[in-house]
């Protein structure tokens, strides 16, 4: 796949979780619409992956850690075959299988329950722990928000991930430089975070994360070491008047910035 | 009974946990261990030096231990992940509740030391929280056993069943009272001694101890039934209604703070199903003074003889009913 036909199934994404934000009345689109590039390029293009057999034991493993951002995890799933794409319409009704933040007992394709912030990191490196004492082929990729590596467990996993030579990892920042109340900078300004993670003995690349030509080969690189992208994105990538403002982090829109973003994610298309 | 008997021999249950994982681990090379630097504390130097492969340290980091152990079960082991009951389950609670119970990893938490078998070290180290903060999580079995052939049962139970169990483990030495070749039911109380004048109720480190209490009564005349309740979740709520319709009264003593334990889950059976005179022991609602277990136990109510004393003050409350 081309990098301009994964442009495209990104803009679809978006779109679709544009209108599932706004038909639920809630969500977390800037932070969605900062990490769907990344998405679309693990779903369909990086991840091996069998839809129909989503417990398959040689799937490569993702880990949403950024659990709030599940509605962009679940048009993707949807997308990819995982679940039939009419079911996105139920997201956050009572009794659907798509909650806030994802369910994996319940949804196909997601690996572990994340919510609370810097849980997804410590399971991935569980997760390609378990590849390299097994013998499986299977890569780890795991998501997180900047903020959310504030939190100190991500810390401990990544001097673990290190000291177990974990080259089947990959770790991907999603820096769009906001955090739900104000800019990272402004509250615990981990930036720059490739230095922190060399410092730790880590593999680091650091990429346009909304560039798919960027995306693609640093998801495919590999190391000697665990391996970092530091994913430099915009939140609310895509629709002009949620770039990079912190009310965007999880404000839904009115009708009129609705059509107005619907006409700005269809231009592309 | 013999006026001199032979002093009683004490078990440290961890013995039979790693003489159980051990076995399980030559059996099945899924098995790994999971542990926070407590390769001693949890006495798993001889599984190390077995397959120190699978012998996964993740240093002093309780919450990435906890985590950790959640990928390796996505990955197909089968984790037992090891550390001081009070930092595994007070340091990770959030990663037990969203990546073990919530997510049912099929992972064995393995609380080691708990109770106030660290005594002396104060009550950073004790841990008479855990049964309250593991119960109240849906889909995590909670077992305190009571002595070694309990221990080595629920050990290998927990490895065939499917999903995530908390074992609490002491290091405190008590005597065996079940039978060899016991086999874990979780759920089910076991009737040690009949009786129908009151119904003691314990677990793990206490059930010996309302064993000798029960022997005391027994010697004034007072027939005590005694129940081992070593899984707290989900608790047997038919033995507890059966003993309060039969018995009258309820006596529970757990090494553990007296809110939200094990005589809590047995109290909200009571209150709901069968309501008679109870009384919890444990640890009072306050940080211990310094002391050894046995002494802390002792010091809060929990003697064979204060245990005794305490089931006579049940009796009389239940004859004021009558």
């Amino acid at each position: 796949m081309q990098p301009n036909d994964l442009d495209r199934i990104a803009r679809q994404i978006r779109l679709r979780d544009l209108q599932a934000v706004y038909e639920a009345g809630a969500g977390h689109i800037g932070g969605e619409m900062s990490a769907i590039d990344i998405l679309t390029a693990l779903y369909f293009q990086v991840l091996r992956i069998w839809p129909d057999q989503p417990k398959h034991p040689e799937r490569d493993r993702f880990v949403l850690s950024k659990g709030h951002v599940a509605l962009a995890f679940y048009v993707t799933l949807a997308k990819r075959g995982f679940f039939p794409e009419e079911e996105i319409s139920t997201f956050l009704k009572p009794h659907s299988r798509l909650n806030g933040h994802p369910n994996c007992n319940k949804v196909p394709g997601v690996e572990t329950n994340t919510g609370p912030l810097g849980h997804g990191l410590p399971v991935a490196v569980g997760m390609a722990k378990a590849a390299k004492l097994t013998g499986a082929g299977y890569h780890t990729y795991v998501l997180t928000g900047d903020g959310e590596m504030q939190e100190g467990s991500n810390w401990e996993a990544i001097a673990s991930a290190a000291q177990f030579g974990l080259d089947n990892l990959t770790l991907i920042i999603d820096h769009n430089r906001f955090q739900q109340g104000a800019a990272l900078s402004d509250t615990n300004n981990l930036a720059p975070f490739a230095s922190k993670l060399a410092a730790f003995g880590w593999d680091v690349t650091e990429i346009d994360g909304n560039a798919m030509a960027e995306i693609v080969p640093a998801l495919q690189h590999r190391a000697a070491r665990p391996h970092c992208i530091v994913a430099h994105t915009n939140k609310g990538q895509g629709i002009s008047f949620m770039q990079d403002r912190v009310e965007w982090h999880h404000k839904v829109p009115n009708a009129e910035q609705y059509k107005i973003a619907v006409s700005e994610l269809s231009e592309v298309l | 009974m013999n006026a001199v008997s032979a002093p009683e021999k004490l078990h440290d249950c961890r013995d039979a946990f790693v003489a159980v994982l051990e076995r399980l681990g030559a059996e099945n090379t899924k098995v790994v261990a999971v542990c926070n630097d407590s390769v001693g504390s949890s006495k798993l130097g001889g599984f190390k030096s077995k397959w120190p492969e699978r012998l996964v340290n993740v240093g002093i980091a309780e919450q990435n231990m906890v985590g950790v152990g959640a990928g390796l079960a996505n990955g197909g082991l089968l984790p037992f992940v090891c550390g001081a009951s009070c930092f595994l389950t007070g340091r990770s609670l959030e990663q037990i509740k969203a990546d073990i119970a919530y997510s049912n990893a099929n992972v064995k938490l393995v609380g080691i030391s708990s109770g106030m078998a660290y005594g002396e070290l104060g009550p950073t180290h004790h841990s008479i929280e855990d049964f309250a903060w593991m119960r109240v999580l849906p889909n995590l079995p909670v077992i305190a056993p009571c002595d070694s052939i309990e221990t080595a049962a629920a050990v290998e139970w927990a490895a065939g069943y499917e999903g995530p169990v908390f074992l609490r483990l002491s290091r405190v030495g008590v005597p065996d009272l079940l039978q060899p070749g016991h086999a874990f039911e979780p759920g089910k109380a076991n009737r040690l001694r009949d009786g129908d004048a009151v119904t003691l109720i314990a677990n793990g480190t206490l059930t010996h101890r309302a064993m000798k209490a029960a022997g005391l009564l027994a010697a004034r005349g007072i027939e005590a039934r005694v129940l081992n309740m070593a899984t707290v979740r989900p608790i047997d709520a038919e033995s507890i209604v059966a003993a309060a319709r039969e018995t009258g009264a309820i006596l529970t003593a757990e090494e553990h703070s007296v809110y939200g334990g094990l005589g809590s889950a047995v109290a909200e059976v009571v209150v709901a199903e069968a309501p008679v005179p109870m009384k919890i022991l444990g640890v009072p609602g306050i940080f211990a003074p310094t002391g050894s277990a046995e002494f802390l136990l002792d010091e809060f109510g929990m003697s064979p003889e204060a245990m005794a004393k305490a089931a006579e003050d049940l009796l009389a409350r239940k004859g004021s009913r009558a």
